[in-house]
């Protein structure tokens, strides 16, 4: 469905994209995974021909990008990171207008609506206003927006960012719809669980380039130990030198709290027992932990 | 929620029909449709204004006047109004709505994951603020056929007339959008550039009696032509050289249009 060879792409001084491989097979959920100005959204932005890279090949549905990028969207939809509903319109007459553009009629759009508001929740909104609708709801209606011309890939750049909890579930179960469909997915996100979630194999990028790949529980197994001792309180310093590193194979001190990844837990719990100053969370691995050892916990605004 | 059937039909079979030159046409209709919601205001703009306009300075002042170049003021007024309005509604819509849609509204952006082009967009922006123009354009000639100041049936040839005159400053104008950051830079725009402009191309008062210098550097630009066309046709003054007003106004819809497809296409495809 999605195939990139050696792409590359500059701004100015600043080489954004270097050399990126990627391949995301039909039916499947890809996730892109990285910090801010990792690149993933200008990867993104060239999938879809709306940036020409400097070097590399594309092709997305069968067709190549930018050659024939306009041809390829055609099969593609697109939910954006920001918002571009059209405010001048209601709820019904986005759907509808979207689908103009895609060269449907009028009424070829209309007897979609239904289907789409109900797909979005939106079934008694179909004449608000756009401006009257939640963060969540104007999502649910941009992914509608975007199963107008009936694609066979949907792309998302951060599909649940600034989303409650709520309509977060809501948007996991209607991709979890879109992906049963036998359509394929391709999104960017910056949240871990829901790249676990969703996703069949992810890639995690980082200064243009992708550093890690494969499925999740997969990059887990590989990239670290299973079990994970988060230790905080009183006196952490002292025991993260004396007992927290020496007990666990991998281990750092982040602001108050000690991350120590072990294989057997056991030893380094039995250190925490009678220290009531100290407090501890035992858990799995999981793809956070994956990824803030790929890329490091320092802020990359 | 809870009974979904599939979101649409079957996979793969996306509407991808043959390609046609046509598509900026869903950009024109887009914005009728936005238009059509603020009929009332909009029409009031176009046939209010003018009206009182006209009736207020062509009686006020032309009474105190005598004949300008063999017309009356009212009639001199009405055709350099004509093209005034024309130029105004077309800016405005390739300025400051075509920027909101551009940068604020993101609705480009959202036309352009859909299989359009940067060059369906700018075309159809750029026919949509022509038509503005001559939409303004043929609500003054209305007013003036009303108020008895069309003289013969060659005021028809203005309404295309008025729409190349709109397409030029629409072009003009997509040209400033492109490069605009802000709303500011069309404050600029006007003060500095359509200000001066009217104000040496005889739309209110004739040009005939300023510094040659200054005359010529009107002629450089459409608005003078297009007030020639318009007295000429419209209220009967004497026309020359029509090839050449057509022309210059021609280029600069043309030149304008291609200029800010370049630019904006820069911008959006980064």
């Amino acid at each position: 469905m999605l195939k990139v060879a050696g792409l590359r792409k500059r701004y100015g001084d600043l080489e954004v994209v270097r050399g990126v491989n990627l391949q995301v097979a039909s039916g499947t959920c890809f996730g892109l995974l990285g910090p801010n100005g990792a690149g993933k959204t200008t990867t993104l932005r060239c999938c879809l021909g709306l940036t020409t890279p400097d070097s590399g090949s594309i092709e997305l549905a069968g067709l190549p990008v930018p050659a024939q990028a306009r041809e390829a969207r055609a099969r593609v939809g697109v939910v954006p990171q920001f918002d571009n509903l059209d405010p001048d319109f209601t709820v019904a007459e986005n759907l509808i207008m979207y689908g103009r553009y895609f060269g449907l009629s009028r009424r070829e759009c209309e007897a979609q609506v239904e289907r789409l508001l109900v797909f979005a929740g939106l079934t008694d909104k179909a004449k608000a206003p756009i401006e009257t609708l939640s963060g969540g709801m104007k999502r649910r209606l941009t992914l509608a927006r975007a199963m107008i011309n009936d694609p066979q890939i949907l792309f998302m750049d951060e599909p649940t960012t600034g989303l409650d909890p709520q309509a977060r579930h809501l948007v996991w179960d209607r991709l979890k719809t879109l992906l049963t469909e036998g359509r394929t997915l391709i999104l960017t996100t910056h949240f871990m669980d829901e790249a676990q979630r969703l996703c069949d194999r992810v890639a995690i990028m980082d200064q243009g380039v992708i550093i890690a790949e494969g499925a999740p529980h997969e990059l887990i197994d590989r990239e670290i130990e299973p079990a994970v001792i988060e230790v905080y309180g009183d006196g952490i310093d002292s025991w993260f030198e004396t007992a927290g590193k020496r007990y666990s194979e991998r281990s750092e001190l982040a602001g108050d709290t000690a991350f120590c990844y072990c294989h057997d837990p056991g030893p380094l719990l039995r250190t925490l027992e009678g220290l009531s100053e100290l407090r501890s969370l035992r858990r799995s691995a999981n793809l956070e932990d994956v990824f803030l050892k790929l890329t490091g916990r320092d802020l990359r605004d | 929620m809870t009974d979904l059937h599939p979101v649409v039909g079957a996979l793969g079979t996306s509407s991808e029909r043959p390609a046609d030159r046509f598509r900026f046409l869903h950009v024109v209709h887009r914005n009728y449709l936005v238009w059509r919601q603020l009929l009332g205001s909009a029409l009031v703009g176009h046939l209010a204004d003018p009206l009182l306009w006209l009736v207020g300075f062509g009686f006020g002042i032309g009474s105190l006047l005598p004949t300008v170049g063999g017309l009356t003021y009212l009639e001199f007024l009405g055709s350099g109004m004509l093209c005034y309005s024309v130029m105004n509604s077309a800016s405005f819509e390739a300025l400051y709505s075509a920027f909101t849609r551009l940068k604020h509204q993101r609705t480009w952006e959202g036309i352009l994951h859909a299989p359009m082009t940067v060059t369906d967009i700018v075309i159809g922006e750029w026919v949509w603020a022509g038509l503005k123009g001559a939409l303004s354009g043929a609500a003054i000639l209305l007013v003036m056929a009303g108020l008895g100041l069309l003289k013969s049936f060659s005021a028809l040839w203005l309404l295309p007339i008025v729409l190349l005159v709109g397409l030029a400053f629409s072009g003009i104008a997509l040209v400033v959008t492109a490069v605009a950051k802000s709303y500011d830079m069309f404050t600029y725009y006007f003060s500095l550039f359509v200000m001066p402009m009217m104000l040496v191309s005889g739309v209110f008062f004739p040009a005939e009696q300023l510094p040659p210098i200054v005359r010529f550097t009107g002629e450089l630009f459409p608005l003078s032509h297009a007030t020639a066309l318009a007295r000429g046709l419209a209220v009967g003054a004497p026309l020359d050289h029509v090839v050449l007003h057509l022309a210059v106004i021609a280029i600069y819809a043309v030149l304008g249009l291609g200029l800010a497809n370049n630019l904006i296409k820069k911008r959006l495809t980064k």
